[in-house]
Formats: C-alpha cells, structure tokens, sequence
C-alpha cells in the first residue's frame, strides 16, 4: 500500500511540473528566445546601430531619468508610510493602506487620464499651468507623474508586511536607551528592512521603466523628447522596424532579467537573514 | 523624538522632489533657434523625415535662423484630442479636416476658416484608397464587387477611431451607391462588406500589421501610399496593389494651431513651413513617398506612379466632413447601425 501511494504521488508530482514547465517554456521561455532572436536576427551590428540611433538613445536616457526621480520618491514614501502605518496608531489608517492600494487596482489607461483631466488643457488646473507658461502633461514631468503614481505601492507594499512583523520593540528599545529618532531609524529599523526595501526598489524600477498604459496616455509621443522605451518599442514596431522595435525591447527583456537574478539573490539572503533573527 | 524623524523625512521628500518641480518651467528660448512641433498622423514619418530637413536649410538660407523639429506621430484622431488636451503642436498635419475641426470647435486654438489659409482646401498633398491584396491575387479580387463574396476576409481599421477607415467605409459607400443606385443599395452593401471583416484595428497601420505580419484577410482596404509602403518597405512581390473601379479623393490637411504658435512666437516660420509643402521640390518629396502631389507639373512627371481611378470627394459627394461625419460615424450613425444589425 505503501509503495503505491508514494508512486502515484511521483506521477502526480511529474504531471505537475511538467505541465508548470510547459507553461514556463511557452509564456515565458519563448517569447523571450523570439525576441532576441529577432533583436539580433540581422546581425550584432544591425542590433547596436539600432539602439544607437538619436531616438533610441534619447528614449533611454529619459527612461533612465524618470526611474531616477521616481524611484527615490516612492522609496521615501514608501518608508514613511510604512512606518507611520506600523509603528503609530491613528484614525483613518485602514483608509491610507487602501489609497495605497489604489493604483493596483485601476488600470493604468485610466491612471494616465487622471492627469489628463487634472493638467490637461482644459483639466482642473490647465489654464493656471497655462498662464504661468507651466508644462505637466505631454513633458516629462507629466510622464514622471504617471509613473510615480503607478509604482506607488511596490516598496510600502513590501515593507509593511515586514514592519508589522517585527513590531516596534527594537524602536522602544533603542530609545529608552537614549537614542534620538535619527539614529533609531539609520541604527535599528533600516537594517531591519534592508533586504525588504531592497526587494521593494527592485520592483518599483522594473515597474518604472517598462509603465507602458499611463505613459502612453500622458506622453505626447513626441521623438526624441517624450518617448519612453517601451512607447519607443512600439513606434518602431509601427514603422516596420522589426530590428529596431526588437532591439530595444531586448534592452528591456534584459532589464527583467537583471531584475530577476537581482530578485533571487535578494530573496536568498532575505531568507537567510529573518531565519537568522528568528 | 519620532516628529524630528518625520520632519528629516519631509525634508528628504523636498530635496527629491526640488529639481522635479525646477523642470517643470520651459527653458528660455534662444532666439536664433526655432523648435516646430508637428503633431501629424500615423502614415507620414518617412515624409517629413524627408521634408523637415530640406525645409531647415531654405529657411536657414532665407532668415539665417536654424529650425529643428519636434515630431509626434499617431491615430489621426487621437493626435487631434492630444492637442485639444494641451499637447503643445505649432502645426497639425492630420489625416482628415474633421479632426482639425475638432480641434477649432472644442478648444478654439485656431480659427474655423482655418481651411481657407492655403491652397486645395489646405491640403497639399492628397491620397486614395486602395486595395492590397496577397502575391498572385489568390482570391481574384478586381473590385469592390468581390469584397463582398462569401469566404473573402477584408482587413479594414475601426471608422470610429482611425481617419483611413472613415475615408475606406466612404469610398465603400460611394461604390454601393454606384452601383445600385439608393442610399438603401448602398447600406446594403457596406452591411454586406463590414459582415466580412474579422477584426476592427484602431488604427491604419494596426491593420496593416495584421495584414502584412499576421497573414489575417485576404484584402486589406489601405491608404494608396501605405500600400505602396507596405509593398516597397515589406519586400517586392509578396503583395498586390489593385486599383478599384472607384474611390474617393482623401485630402489630408494641415494647419498652423495659431494660438500655440503665437504663444512659442513660430507664426512666421510655422506658416511658411506648410507653405513650403507646396513647392516644387516638396512636391517631389510628397511623390517620392507616394503621396499624390497638387502641382501639375510634378503630378504630371509622376504620372506613371499612379493608378489612374476615378474618384468621388468629400465635398461634394458627402456634403462636407461635419455632415458626413454626423451622418455615418457619430453614436446612432450608420456605421452604428450596420455594425448592430449583423
């Protein structure tokens, strides 16, 4: 009897991951070989000429600064919510872990709109921008609106797990020891969600470069100003650049792998470090 | 003890988002160097990649000024809602009047005449539509006749969204009405063509994609220089162009959005831009890129280019944008009604 349930558990067990790696090679695996592939169908030079062009490079500089502003910012907010979240009670605070939620929950399509609506020309505040010879929507700063609202959950949604776990005995420890506020946080809490914030950032740049939806809506798809990579990707696309459209989504693809690896080895030592503290 | 934290934090906070907001403010503009934005349809690029450089060195020969160009390609009429919503064009080079109407009607940015401002109806280049078909013509399709046969798969985009469907379901509407003589006839026959039709992209080249690239339909019912593109960029001899029996005049107009324009101080240059494309040597360009040039002379050089169809407009045979628009693609409209039925 025995033998006979651990071998219909094997065969159960192969069943399983066998149709998980199926899944794996065709969802994941291929699309990401047919990408290379054609990125580099015609040749490593037609590949480099056509992430060099004035465009591509233009595009990639500007995904490069709105990850570079959007990041830190939500890094910030995200510690600062966490920790008024975890370590303070006060009224409306199941309502703030909600809002927070907010941008995972409506599509990014209508996220773009919002700042339509709110900057546009005939938005909420377009006139006044206007008059003041302001420029929100369809420049970057509109763009960097966008991604900062789409990647506002990644780094609080990960550290308030985290901090509620741990609790704010270390805090109080720290302070009644005579520590001020500062070096309680630089000393005591930041170490505590390093690997976490880490993870958090990770998420938050991968989600901040690759933002298609929201941007799409708030860019103005101007070339060679307002085109972020993945808008660029598929302009190219439209223009029968195949190389071109794949060369870059490349850059991106290798971006989700370095986010990946980067994902592991962080996961690895996260484990590492909380069975250590426990 | 915590509040100085929070206020550490503030600070932070103000410090990341300081050189945000310092961005926000236009730089001051040199003024010997002229940036023009034009905001145009999806089909154009290769024409104004052609044209914005030989218009910078005449204008650089006539004024000693530099231009440099600012170019935004996309759905005719979602380009046109970008710049209702601010987007910041001096010139709009669109894929049909109605949606620089809009741009008049909705936001006022530029007078409701604006047609009357340059020649041929403020469209100096013009084009048909056209049919593409795969190597070989497997399906033996001549005419508008045969689109509407049992088993044949048209690939047209959506008329709701894209200015070269609205010019395909007229040309289509104008056939019907020719050939069984009634209104009745001819929402009968674009009934009959859009029950063929698999799948509404929103945009022309989203339907050249799935023609082209996804091998979807048998036809696809093209601008005249996207099928010609289409061909040359996708590799001779994988497709056909065939000329139908009729067609309409598609003018694709331009304007100069004078409310941005005087506000960046380009009313000059931004007029004399669009001027420009009416010149011999633009006109050139315009044929080069299977445009239908307006000059005779170089209409006439490039006449064996050109597949000869008789052709019915806008104006005339719809009445105008605004009535054709109202009468066949608003909510409740034709393309409504037919579209339910089946």
């Amino acid at each position: 009897m025995k033998v006979r349930a651990t071998s219909e558990d094997r065969l159960t067990q192969i069943v399983l991951i066998g149709l998980a790696l199926t899944f794996l090679a065709f969802f994941l695996l291929l699309p990401l070989v047919a990408v290379f592939s054609e990125a580099l169908g015609q040749g490593l030079g037609m590949f480099l000429e056509a992430v060099q062009t004035p465009d591509a490079l233009a595009a990639i500089r500007l995904t490069l600064i709105i990850a570079a502003i959007s990041v830190p910012l939500n890094v910030v907010f995200g510690i600062a919510a966490s920790w008024a979240i975890t370590k303070f009670q006060f009224p409306g605070k199941s309502l703030l872990i909600t809002l927070i939620d907010l941008p995972f929950s409506v599509s990014p399509v209508v996220s773009g709109l919002i700042f339509v609506l709110l900057f546009g020309a005939n938005g909420f505040v377009g006139p006044w921008l206007a008059e003041h010879d302001l420029k929100i929507i369809f420049a970057v700063p509109g763009i960097v609106l966008a991604t900062v609202f789409i990647t506002f959950p990644f780094v609080a949604r990960e550290l308030i797990p985290l901090m509620m776990e741990q609790g704010k005995d270390d805090e109080e420890a720290a302070l009644s020891l005579g520590a001020s506020g500062w070096q309680t946080f630089w000393h005591v809490t930041l170490p505590n969600i390093r690997w976490g914030l880490l993870y958090g950032v990770l998420l938050c740049n991968a989600r901040a470069m690759g933002e298609f939806g929201a941007v799409s809506v708030v860019s103005g798809h101007i070339r060679g100003e307002t085109n972020t990579m993945p808008l660029h990707v598929e302009i190219l696309y439209n223009e029968y650049d195949f190389v071109g459209a794949f060369a870059v989504a490349s850059l991106l693809a290798l971006l989700a792998l370095v986010t990946l690896v980067a994902k592991s080895v962080l996961e690895w030592r996260f484990d590492l470090h909380s069975g250590a503290s426990h | 003890m915590n509040r100085r934290a929070v206020i550490t934090a503030t600070i932070a906070l103000g410090l990341a988002a300081g050189p945000f907001l310092a961005g926000c403010t236009s730089k001051p503009t040199d003024p010997n160097a002229i940036v023009l934005t034009n905001v145009s349809y999806d089909p154009t690029r290769e024409l104004y990649q052609a044209i914005n450089p030989a218009f910078a060195a005449f204008w650089k020969q006539k004024t000693g000024k530099d231009v440099t160009f600012r170019m935004s390609h996309g759905g005719s009429g979602k380009q046109s809602r970008a710049i209702i919503d601010g987007l910041d064009a001096d010139v709009a080079t669109l894929g049909l009047a109605y949606d620089i109407d809009a741009i008049a009607t909705k936001a006022t940015l530029l007078p409701a005449d604006w047609q009357k401002a340059l020649p041929d109806n403020s469209s100096p280049y013009t084009s048909t539509i056209v049919f593409l078909v795969r190597k070989g013509n497997p399906k033996g399709i001549k005419d508008w006749g045969d689109l509407v046969k049992p088993g044949v798969q048209v690939i047209t985009p959506n008329p709701k969204t894209s200015g070269g469907a609205r010019w395909n379901f007229l040309a289509a509407w104008a056939y019907g009405k020719k050939a069984g003589g009634s209104d009745a006839a001819a929402e009968a026959y674009v009934t009959k063509l859009f029950a063929n039709v698999p799948v509404l992209d929103s945009g022309a080249r989203g339907s050249t994609t799935t023609f082209v690239e996804r091998g979807i339909g048998d036809v696809l019912l093209a601008w005249e220089n996207e099928a010609f593109l289409a061909e040359k960029e996708l590799g001779k001899g994988q497709f056909e162009l065939v000329a139908p029996s009729l067609s309409i005049l598609a003018e694709p107009p331009v304007a100069v959005i004078s409310a941005n324009a005087k506000k960046h101080g380009t009313e000059e240059v931004a007029d004399a831009y669009l001027r420009y494309l009416y010149t011999p040597e633009a006109q050139a360009a315009i044929a080069h890129n299977f445009y239908r040039p307006r000059d005779p002379k170089i209409a006439e050089q490039f006449k064996s280019q050109f597949p000869q169809i008789p052709m019915v407009t806008i104006d005339k045979d719809f009445g105008g944008w605004a009535k054709a628009q109202k009468t066949f693609f608003d909510d409740g409209g034709v393309f409504d009604r037919i579209t339910t039925k089946k």
